[in-house]
């Protein structure tokens, strides 16, 4: 049997960490806490000063002009070689909205993630899980006029790493996003539904809020899965950045 | 069916933010592109170098950051002619895109942008990703003094200022955490930027 002491050290600081965020008067935060001690790589890499408030400029309320000519024919991660990939092909889509629900047009959308076995491109990544050589797990694409995006891909594998003895990530894509104003800018990860690791991921858990980190697992979309060829994910990210209203959250929602 | 309010109503159709999670370890074959970190040709007349390093809160270099820089153009505004990450040798994008080398050194080309307005300095916007950072931190290297810096802390401002340290180049280190930590900041008033 695995010794899994580390282990639950860290969901047992999780879930202190969850119950004191949770207790504090306010509304639960949406993003990750930048210092999350389980995760640990956060410990010297975290501002300790409080953040200092700036009334965005003129450059921060615009984005980047990125155009078609940016990102073509990148959409689709299984046919970047000469052979196709091993794994599960999915389809993930969905659309970049803003707070309002409008829709983020014309926008760059940029993701990368491990091939099915669960191992990087990268050469730093010492998985001891096979590269796939039909496989690079790099995809750019252009918002359309409704905020959609689409990418064709291979269903990502778990996989180790060092946070603690026996730490496995879930299955994740990453998503890096530009909205229509720079202060939108959102680097993040895309799960899928019901992965077993979620409890014990820090990375994941860094997010306190429950109805927040629920919003990062796309969901199966049987309208999506296309027969004999692909099972379909929907996924919608939403930007907010300095033009959103913040609003009270309903009484009760955190309960 | 039971009565609803309408201020209850729109709170249910708002659209929920997507939360941030880290960059990870490794986004290095994902993320930069060709010439990312020249956003002015290096041998264009006006370009300039802004460089340094990003160190963490015991004073070691991040090998592992990712910085981005966004700004103006030479006469101070911003640039919104399409292909951002597309590079023609000449042509000015405001976006640049540069990951650390091993000792947590950046550098980009760019060109010293225009004051935003009279009585204004010019600025270039920095944000910064790495692995272990959950999310990502916005900060500004200034060229010149500016009300904006006036509102900070004294003995905390001049993390915010890009220093020049020779013809044409401008050194911006970045300090995650600790002695001369830099000032990080928030645009949406939530405190968390």
């Amino acid at each position: 049997m695995t010794d899994n002491t580390e282990q639950d050290q860290i969901v047992a600081e999780i879930g202190a960490l969850h119950t004191t965020a949770t207790a504090a008067a306010g509304p639960l935060p949406v993003h990750a806490l930048r210092d999350f001690g389980p995760y640990r790589s956060s410990a010297l890499r975290h501002p300790t000063h409080e953040l200092v408030r700036a009334d965005p400029e003129e450059i921060e309320l615009v984005s980047p002009a990125f155009g078609h000519s940016d990102a073509a024919e990148e959409s689709d991660l299984t046919i970047q070689h000469d052979g196709e990939p091993l794994g599960e092909r999915i389809i993930v889509t969905g659309r970049v909205l803003d707070g309002e629900g409008r829709p983020v047009r014309n926008q760059l959308v940029e993701v990368w993630q491990a091939n099915s076995a669960g191992r990087y491109v990268h050469k730093r990544d010492q998985h001891p899980a096979p590269l796939d050589p039909n496989f690079t797990g790099v995809g750019r694409t252009i918002t359309g006029d409704d905020g959609s995006y689409r990418f064709v891909t291979i269903k990502p594998g778990p996989y180790p790493w060092k946070n603690h003895h026996n730490a496995w990530r879930p299955a994740h894509i990453h998503f890096s996003l530009f909205g229509s104003e720079f202060t939108q800018r959102l680097v993040t990860q895309m799960y899928f539904p019901s992965d077993p690791l979620f409890a014990l991921d820090p990375i994941y858990q860094s997010i306190v809020d429950p109805d927040a980190r629920q919003r990062l697992i796309a969901a199966y979309d049987h309208d999506v899965s296309e027969p004999e060829w692909a099972l379909g994910y929907r996924w919608d990210i939403v930007l907010t950045g300095s033009k959103a209203t913040w609003m009270e959250p309903e009484e009760g929602e955190h309960a | 069916m039971p009565e609803r309010n309408d201020s209850g109503a729109a709170q249910s159709a708002r659209h929920q933010q997507t939360p941030s999670q880290t960059v990870g370890p490794f986004f290095g074959y994902a993320l930069p592109y060709g010439g990312g970190a020249e956003v002015a040709a290096p041998w264009s007349p006006e370009a300039i170098r802004l460089h340094g390093t990003v160190t963490d809160g015991a004073g070691e270099p991040v090998p592992d950051a990712l910085l981005e820089i966004w700004g103006a153009d030479a006469q101070g505004r911003p640039i919104d002619a399409r292909g951002s990450l597309h590079r023609d040798g000449h042509s000015v994008t405001g976006f640049g895109r540069a990951a650390v080398d091993r000792d947590g050194h950046y550098s980009f080309t760019t060109v010293r942008p225009g004051a935003p307005a009279p009585g204004r300095a010019p600025y270039l916007l920095v944000t910064v990703f790495a692995r272990g950072l959950l999310h990502h931190l916005f900060t500004r290297a200034y060229f010149d003094d500016d009300p904006f810096l006036e509102t900070v802390a004294e003995d905390r401002r001049d993390t915010l200022r890009a220093v020049r340290d020779g013809e044409r180049s401008y050194r911006f280190d970045v300090r995650l955490q600790g002695d001369g930590e830099t000032v990080f900041l928030d645009f949406i008033g939530d405190g968390r930027g």
